[in-house]
């Protein structure tokens, strides 16, 4: 990570602290401070799948960056000692914002697919309502790992096939068998720029849940 | 928008953090999650005696609500370490912080509803 995030984040920092006004509407840094109820997406996918593309798309303010400074066993496991290597390991989330009512807002979390951050994976799930995966058409084996994380924590999910530019057409059904879903389990295409599309997949997400608790 | 954040791997220097929290980490159940509201307190102590850190999300509270994703993401302090400040000015009256509904199977029907009802107005 270079200087140029420090700096956007800086510029961020000065931008709401220069903002007063209260009860900003949409697009504006601060929430209504009518909102009473808070809910919370997981946008999860392997690398590069376009989560950050998916969350600028969707969110109402610039998409913002946050960061957990994570320790973590090292994978040396021939310390001799038996004290555990430790190294120190930033991880990086994007995260946006959805005003879907004067008193609801709905965050979307960009979250990492690695095995390894499991505390992270446990914060960021704990009240989550689900998680829409994002999935590459080309890249269907990089996003077992990521399926196996949301599965181990218990979120129910749907898979949003992220289209690319160029990428031949894969049919839904083909990333169903491929992926090994449950019958139930939606698949919907998307394309992560259009804001149609990927709202439309969250759309799919939140019918689902709610079909689950009937 | 293409290039994604994923892991930084990078030479982190802990000491940084456990500075600005005098050392301290949070009590094992804490209450804030990265989703908790805050906003300052009405009643906030007027002499204020902060440490930089605190005064900055002081500053930056004072411009309405925010999440704590929010307030660690305009400060660039680790959410870890934003946590324990939130934790501190609350407990000191600063500010106010409202947790996320809670996990409850009726709540949580009411709340799809108008999540799907939200998406459905404002994206058709």
């Amino acid at each position: 990570m270079g200087s140029g995030l420090a700096s956007d984040r800086d510029s961020a920092a000065r931008d709401s602290a220069s903002r007063p006004e209260r009860n900003a509407a949409n697009g504006d840094v601060y929430l209504r401070s009518s909102v009473r109820t808070v809910a919370k997406i997981l946008i999860v996918g392997h690398f590069a799948v376009g989560k950050t593309t998916f969350i600028g798309t969707m969110s109402e303010i610039p998409p913002l960056r946050t960061e957990e400074v994570m320790t973590q066993a090292s994978a040396n496991i021939d310390d001799l000692k038996g004290a555990p290597n430790k190294t120190t390991t930033t991880v990086a989330m994007d995260f946006g914002r959805l005003t879907l009512s004067d008193e609801l807002v709905l965050y979307m979390f960009g979250t990492p697919g690695q095995q390894r951050f499991v505390r992270l994976w446990e914060d960021l799930s704990r009240g989550a309502l689900g998680a829409l995966v994002l999935v590459d058409p080309q890249r269907l084996r990089e996003s077992f790992p990521v399926m196996d994380l949301v599965e181990r924590h218990g979120l129910p999910y749907a898979i949003a096939v992220n289209r690319f530019d160029g990428a031949p057409p894969h049919s839904l059904d083909e990333v169903r068998e491929a992926l090994d879903l449950l019958p139930e389990t939606p698949v919907v295409s998307c394309d992560a720029r259009d804001e149609q599309s990927s709202a439309g997949s969250l759309i799919a997400l939140v019918e689902y849940l709610m079909s689950r608790l009937n | 928008m293409t290039d994604e954040p994923e892991l930084e791997l990078e030479a982190t220097e802990l000491v940084r953090p456990y500075v600005i929290t005098n050392g301290r980490e949070l009590p094992g159940d804490n209450t804030f999650t990265m989703i908790t509201l805050v906003a300052v307190s009405d009643e906030a102590p007027r002499a204020r005696v902060l440490d930089p850190e605190k005064l900055r999300v002081m500053e930056l509270c004072a411009g309405g609500f925010l999440a704590v994703a929010e307030i660690a993401a305009h400060t660039g302090l680790p959410m870890g370490v934003v946590k324990i400040l939130l934790s501190d000015l609350v407990e000191d009256g600063y500010l106010l912080a409202r947790a996320p509904v809670p996990r409850a199977q009726l709540v949580e029907r009411e709340l799809l509803e108008e999540v799907l009802h939200g998406l459905r107005a404002r994206f058709g």
